[in-house]
């Protein structure tokens, strides 16, 4: 009985080794795009027999990992700062993966089926709780022809460090000075007014239980969950419903110059069709790696994963793909990555 | 290693009690490493939190404790409504648990039907073992419509007139989180309490009853005075867990940096913040000040035990004098 137990905590020890040997590479980070790095990891193992272990534990341990250099690659939302990028002493690469997108999402049923209607300085105005009833003339303005209750207007927002607070946050400091000034950007902000939900679930759940809440969620979660959400005018003046489309138009008219480190924010981006809150997802990747098989792996697989095939299953997630000439800049930047100082074998 | 070995090697058929001996010896070092461990890992999870809130402490020191805002844009950092809203949480829910659990725990063992007894203390023990996730998600879809539509407006109506019970309604906020902590420590407090109350002497109820006293008499005048440092150490056990809870509480207490007088009004708490924002955390001192926030809760916690004990302390000495309350 005794050797029988020994015997299988061998054999448990040997599957645990063997299974970390089999992963080539590692990486850890954003959770946002983790369904679909999931999905690209799986398939592009069974197609090259590559294995990819991702684990999805935030943007900010991602960051940390791949500076400590525990991960092969890391993954985040938010770009590095520059103070980062010096302490791995500038060898790293963003390359944007998939877009994401953040909708306003409320809880008015005085406006039936009518879809609510802002632009920019009413949006930073409602979190700066500046505007609070839902009969402000400012909302009534924006919303011709719709009758809108006295009702108080509640702000709902993330109470957990996110890319998506990172995202609508940049958004509102290009639209408001006083947002820039008195909030700022960061993952997690000291909001001026409202409640705090955990996780996108967590502010949808305030938000559909509370009259005259409104608050902010992942496109591809309202997409998934059928939520209400907000058309928000964009620079161009015109009313843009969040899709995959309207925020793969807002990476398009980035216009990204052939050298970009693509650490751009497409927030409040030009054009016509452009959806103004929207923003790349990143891996993070060593320039230059100095063991040699590695690079090469990360090399491929980073060149495969602006293939119309693996963009494809994005959108097939919800995720908008990148845009062709993004894609293309992207694959240009891999050509690049080094192994140890010299051309990738 | 003490003095008790060389005595045994010196009695006749040592032989014998050698090849004893060694297992004792080996057994008694296997316990002395195992109970060093405990206090070592304890070190060690300090010295690591100490460690990684270097950088904050340096910075804020025991203004950290007595600041009120939370801005990590800013990177300006101040606990004091989590504090606040850790020790609310708790005090809630202890003031719901305690009498509830108390009140099944002498009915179980003084009034209940023998056959009602077993299945009732399985129910309850039962809802210790549901993850607190759980709890969290029927807290978000069950409990909170029920508070916000109904309890809510009642508590408002009828106790109005205190501040702890003004302002308007979320749903979400610290009651709602005292409520579903309540729930969760219920089931600790129950189980412990009815054990020491089985433990108590039949003869102390036969005493009480024989002088003349009803059943309600003898289970409160001898058989809960009888066990009340039992008691207090189970009350100690829900506490410790309402402190440290995290995810149900987070999910429920409407996450605001802010001390509120109504319990109405949203809160936060320190496990609560950490387990929020600790993943995003990207700068040093965000990561820093996450990490002084965690040596808090530990000290915060480490002091209220330590009023718990002194309390366990003086309840069990005044026990040499039990039968005062009859």
């Amino acid at each position: 009985m005794r050797r029988l137990l020994i015997l299988s905590t061998l054999g448990l020890g040997l599957g645990t080794t063997q299974c970390l040997a089999q992963a080539n590479l590692n990486g850890a980070g954003a959770t946002f795009p983790n369904p679909i790095y999931a999905k690209w990891f799986d398939a592009y193992a069974k197609k090259t027999g590559v294995k990819i272990n991702y684990q999805s534990i935030g943007s900010g341990g991602g960051i940390r990992q791949f500076t400590q250099g525990t991960v092969d690659f890391g993954a985040s939302d938010g770009p590095m700062t520059d103070e980062q990028i010096a302490a791995v002493s500038g060898n790293v690469a963003h390359l944007p993966t998939v877009l994401g997108a953040v909708v306003l999402t409320y809880n008015q049923p005085a406006l039936g089926t009518t879809k609510l209607k802002l632009d920019g300085p009413t949006i930073a105005d409602i979190f700066l709780g500046k505007i609070t009833k839902w009969n402000d003339p400012r909302i009534a303005a924006l919303n011709p022809g719709v009758k809108l209750p006295a009702g108080d207007l509640l702000v709902v927002h993330r109470s957990d460090g996110s890319g998506t607070t990172y995202v609508f946050v940049d958004y509102l400091a290009k639209i408001s000075a006083e947002w820039r000034t008195k909030v700022g950007v960061n993952t997690a902000v000291n909001w001026p007014t409202g409640l705090g939900g955990k996780g996108n679930e967590g502010v949808t759940q305030q938000v559909k239980q509370l009259e005259g809440t409104i608050g902010y969620v992942e496109l591809v979660y309202a997409l998934a969950n059928k939520l209400a959400y907000a058309s928000v005018k964009n620079l161009g003046n015109k009313f843009v419903d969040p899709t995959l489309e309207s925020v793969s138009a807002a990476a398009a008219s980035a216009k990204l110059p052939k050298t970009t480190d693509f650490r751009v924010s497409i927030t409040n981006a030009p054009g016509d069709a452009s959806y103004p809150i929207a923003s790349f997802t990143w891996l993070l990747l060593k320039a230059d790696n100095a063991d040699p098989t590695k690079a090469k792996l990360i090399r491929d697989f980073a060149t495969w994963m602006t293939t119309a095939e693996a963009q494809g299953m994005a959108k097939a997630l919800g995720y908008a793909p990148l845009p062709d000439d993004v894609a293309g800049l992207v694959r240009d930047r891999v050509k690049t990555f080094k192994a140890g100082g010299k051309a990738i074998a | 290693m003490t003095a008790g070995e060389p005595a045994i090697t010196e009695e006749p058929g040592a032989a014998v009690l050698q090849g004893r001996a060694v297992g004792d010896t080996v057994f008694k070092a296997a316990l002395t490493i195992a109970v060093l461990a405990v206090p070592a890992l304890l070190g060690f999870l300090v010295w690591e939190l100490w460690v990684g809130s270097r950088l904050a402490i340096e910075r804020y020191g025991f203004d950290f404790i007595t600041g009120t805002t939370w801005d990590p844009v800013a990177e300006e950092f101040g606990a004091l409504p989590l504090i606040v809203g850790t020790l609310t949480s708790a005090a809630v829910a202890l003031v719901i648990a305690v009498p509830l659990s108390l009140g099944v725990a002498i009915y179980l063992t003084e009034f209940s039907p023998k056959w009602l007894r077993q299945p009732v203390a399985f129910v309850i023990e039962l809802l210790a073992a549901i993850p607190s996730v759980v709890y969290g998600l029927w807290g978000i879809f069950v409990l909170i419509p029920v508070l916000k539509d109904h309890v809510f407006p009642f508590l408002r109506d009828t106790l109005g007139f205190l501040p702890l019970f003004q302002g308007p309604i979320y749903g979400n906020s610290m009651l709602a989180a005292g409520i579903i902590l309540a729930i969760m420590v219920m089931p600790y407090i129950m189980s412990v309490s009815r054990e020491v109350l089985m433990a108590v002497p039949a003869s102390q109820r036969e005493a009480a009853l024989g002088l003349g006293a009803t059943r309600w008499e003898a289970a409160w005048t001898a058989v809960v005075p009888y066990a009340r440092s039992g008691i207090v150490g189970a009350v100690i056990l829900g506490l410790g867990r309402a402190l440290g809870e995290t995810m149900a509480v987070t999910m429920l207490i409407g996450n605001r940096h802010e001390i509120a007088a109504s319990l109405f009004a949203p809160g936060y708490t320190m496990a609560a913040v950490i387990a929020n924002e600790f993943t995003e955390a990207a700068s040093d001192i965000h990561y820093a000040a996450l990490s002084y926030v965690a040596l808090s809760l530990f000290v915060v916690t480490v002091i209220v035990n330590g009023l718990a004990r002194i309390l366990i302390w003086r309840v069990s000495r005044g026990q040499a004098g039990g039968g005062q309350g009859v």
